[in-house]
């Protein structure tokens, strides 16, 4: 992939994905849960970022997801997912995520 | 101020939780727990000989009693071992309580003595699960595991339990309570109406149950609305018993090795009442075929199920038992005699059975068979493969949780110990475990268990020197290229189990194999039974893997 073109937060933000927030318990084992029922269940995940909140009880997991068709089934299954303490559809803020995902690439 | 090792903490909650028996396996890494169970007058540890069998045994109490039951493994193979048996329970919502012991914490990820990563292995295939840190967690987590195995959706919880963490000694205030298994919200009053009334207005509604409806207790909620509203009823695999196969509105099992009557009648219906299914492709045939003119309810529990293969018109999320008991009042008492007569005339063009079916000596003759002599308490498991179809098509169950049979795994290898643990949680009742030659080999090992423990199964092996269903998939789907799908010696399992201590009966060139069974099923206490079976026997009507339900090949009706 020719990295310059992630500079570019139009391209690769499209109206096909969507942005979930999660909270979950801050264990270590809790990013292998949600990268590994991504992985199992053949949903696409596009993006990831996950930093400890809450004095480091929980943590918040920005997840950047291919909403083809089965974005109703990947909430339903994380919603099942008993370290996920909370999900929210936040496409409301697609712009910032691009804006991170942005300034993460700029970042030798 | 109990003063106690994290051990003892876990075996004094498995007391308080009301465990009485755990099947397992000590190793070097669960000894600390072993130590403690020692000390346990309330529990009694049964042994098995592989840590699969220990996890089947744990699944054959929990499948037969509704309750969490729980297994012990060591670290490294113990946990490899048992793992199948998690998964199997994972993919039938099977409630178990799986603790292991692990590694000291100070070696956790250097590749130790009989590390492997239990926790990363086990994390697709239970229900949740647990890497312990420290002894004080344990009160946290006991009863958190045993409040998920067996709240809404029951599954399997694995605890990993490094061995230092096992004697790691904490002073605590006070036990924490068992937790109660969590009740369901209902749905609100307009759904149910709604759904009421789709079932009301249907000219060809068809019920379509699980074993959903089993883990909800609500067999008998089910049967009144088949009979209140008129509705023909299939079962899955996993939903055998809730209605009794003789009963005028079930249609027995659907899907593969459905009778043809059954997936002609699902072609014609225009309502589906799905409950405690999850449309699997064993049920359903190809999806977009299933029930091409129905509208779809969908009850289940687990949100996740509705919706995620076929999209549904109504859904309703609960449980089931509540569902039926709300739908009740409303469902308008109903004959349809129009429809249950042209599904009586399906049934009457493509009978199931035909009296050479029960000649004897054949599959079906010896099921009804042993059947009549052990009568209707007897609890029955299963193997995976042509037994298992010929008993899901033939044995007459009344009762949901009589049997006991690995649908979503298909884990050859579960039936001799799964009848062991219900044996263990129901010893007055008749247990019979119908296996085959290929599957009773995978946890052959366990008929130790079965004398040791002198527990009262009868293994009924029918034994055509084969893998028969894959045998049967080479004849008809790869031009009869069978390969690697019979077997060139002919074990004998009688000689094996006399070498067990367990008593064997061989109907093979028996002058009256009747009255030898006879006396086999009479006998107390376990014993082994040889039927010899033709390895030509098939397993029909079947549908082609990935074909519609419509599409059945293999009976004198078949067009192919």
């Amino acid at each position: 992939m020719h990295r310059t073109d992630l500079h570019k937060p139009q391209e690769t933000t499209t109206v096909n994905t969507a942005i979930l927030r999660l909270t979950v318990n801050n264990h270590p084992g809790v990013m292998l849960q949600i990268c590994g029922l991504f992985a199992r269940r053949i949903f696409n995940l596009e993006g990831i970022f996950c930093t400890a909140i809450d004095q480091g009880e929980t943590s918040c997991i920005w997840l950047k997801v291919d909403e083809t068709d089965k974005l109703e089934q990947v909430i339903k299954q994380l919603v099942k997912l008993e370290d996920v303490l909370a999900v929210e559809l936040r496409n409301d803020v697609r712009e910032r995520i691009s804006e991170m995902e942005a300034m993460m690439a700029r970042i030798d | 101020m109990p003063r106690l090792n994290g051990a003892q903490i876990i075996i004094h909650h498995l007391e308080r939780q009301g465990i009485r028996i755990v099947a397992g396996i000590p190793g070097g890494a669960n000894l600390p727990l072993y130590d403690a169970l020692a000390a346990s007058t309330s529990i009694r540890h049964v042994l098995a000989r592989h840590e699969q069998g220990a996890g089947f045994i744990a699944q054959g109490m929990a499948r037969s009693s509704g309750q969490t039951a729980v297994c012990f493994a060591t670290s490294g193979p113990g946990a490899t071992n048992i793992l199948t048996a998690l998964a199997d329970a994972y993919l039938d919502s099977v409630p178990l309580v799986c603790i292991t012991g692990q590694v000291p914490s100070s070696l956790l990820g250097t590749d130790a003595f009989q590390e492997v990563d239990t926790y990363g292995m086990s994390m697709s295939i239970t229900k949740h699960n647990y890497l312990v840190r420290c002894a004080a967690d344990l009160l946290t987590i006991l009863p958190k595991a045993f409040q998920l195995a067996g709240s809404g959706r029951p599954g399997p919880v694995l605890i990993d339990v490094p061995k230092d963490v096992q004697t790691e000694v904490v002073e605590f205030e006070s036990w924490p309570e068992p937790c109660p298994v969590q009740a369901h919200q209902t749905d609100p009053p307009e759904a149910i109406e709604t759904v009421a009334t789709m079932i009301n207005e249907a000219a060809r509604p068809i019920l379509y149950l699980g074993g959903g409806v089993i883990h909800a207790g609500a067999a008998a909620e089910a049967r009144q609305l088949a009979e209140q509203g008129g509705i023909p009823t299939v079962m899955t695999l996993m939903g055998l018993g809730i209605l009794p196969s003789d009963h005028p509105l079930s249609l027995g099992m659907l899907g593969m090795h459905a009778r043809r009557a059954t997936n002609l009648a699902m072609e014609e219906c225009d309502l589906l009442i799905a409950a405690g299914v999850r449309f699997d492709d064993r049920a359903t045939g190809r999806i977009n075929t299933f029930c091409p003119r129905a509208k779809v309810i969908h009850v289940d529990i687990d949100a996740s199920e509705i919706g995620k293969l076929r999209s549904v018109d109504a859904g309703i999320i609960g449980d089931a038992r509540q569902a039926f008991g709300d739908l009740l009042p409303h469902v308008r008492q109903r004959q349809r005699h129009e429809w249950n007569g042209r599904i009586h005339q399906l049934q009457l063009d493509y009978p199931r059975f035909h009296d050479q079916d029960f000649a004897p000596g054949r599959p079906f003759h010896l099921i009804r068979r042993v059947a009549e002599l052990v009568g209707p308490e007897a609890l029955i498991s299963t193997d995976v493969g042509k037994h298992q179809m010929w008993v899901a098509q033939a044995y007459p169950f009344i009762d949901p949780r009589q049997l006991l049979t690995s649908g979503g795994l298909g884990t050859m290898g579960f039936g001799l110990p799964a009848a062991i643990g219900a044996a263990l949680a129901f010893p007055e009742r008749p247990v019979v475990c119908f296996s085959g030659d290929g599957s009773l080999q995978m946890n052959i090992q366990e008929l130790a268990t079965a004398v040791e423990q002198q527990v009262n199964i009868k293994i009924v092996v029918f034994n055509n020197q084969s893998l028969g269903l894959v045998r049967q998939q080479q004849r008809l789907f790869y031009e009869q290229h069978y390969f690697a799908s019979s077997y060139r010696i002919a074990v004998d399992f009688a000689a094996i189990a006399r070498g067990f201590g367990m008593l064997a009966y061989d109907l093979a060139g028996a002058p009256d194999p009747d009255a030898l069974l006879q006396q086999a099923l009479r006998e107390p206490g376990s014993c082994l039974i040889n039927v010899p079976i033709d390895i030509e026997e098939e397993v029909y009507p079947m549908v082609p893997p990935g074909a519609a339900n419509t599409t059945m090949i293999g009976d004198e009706y078949a067009q192919n």
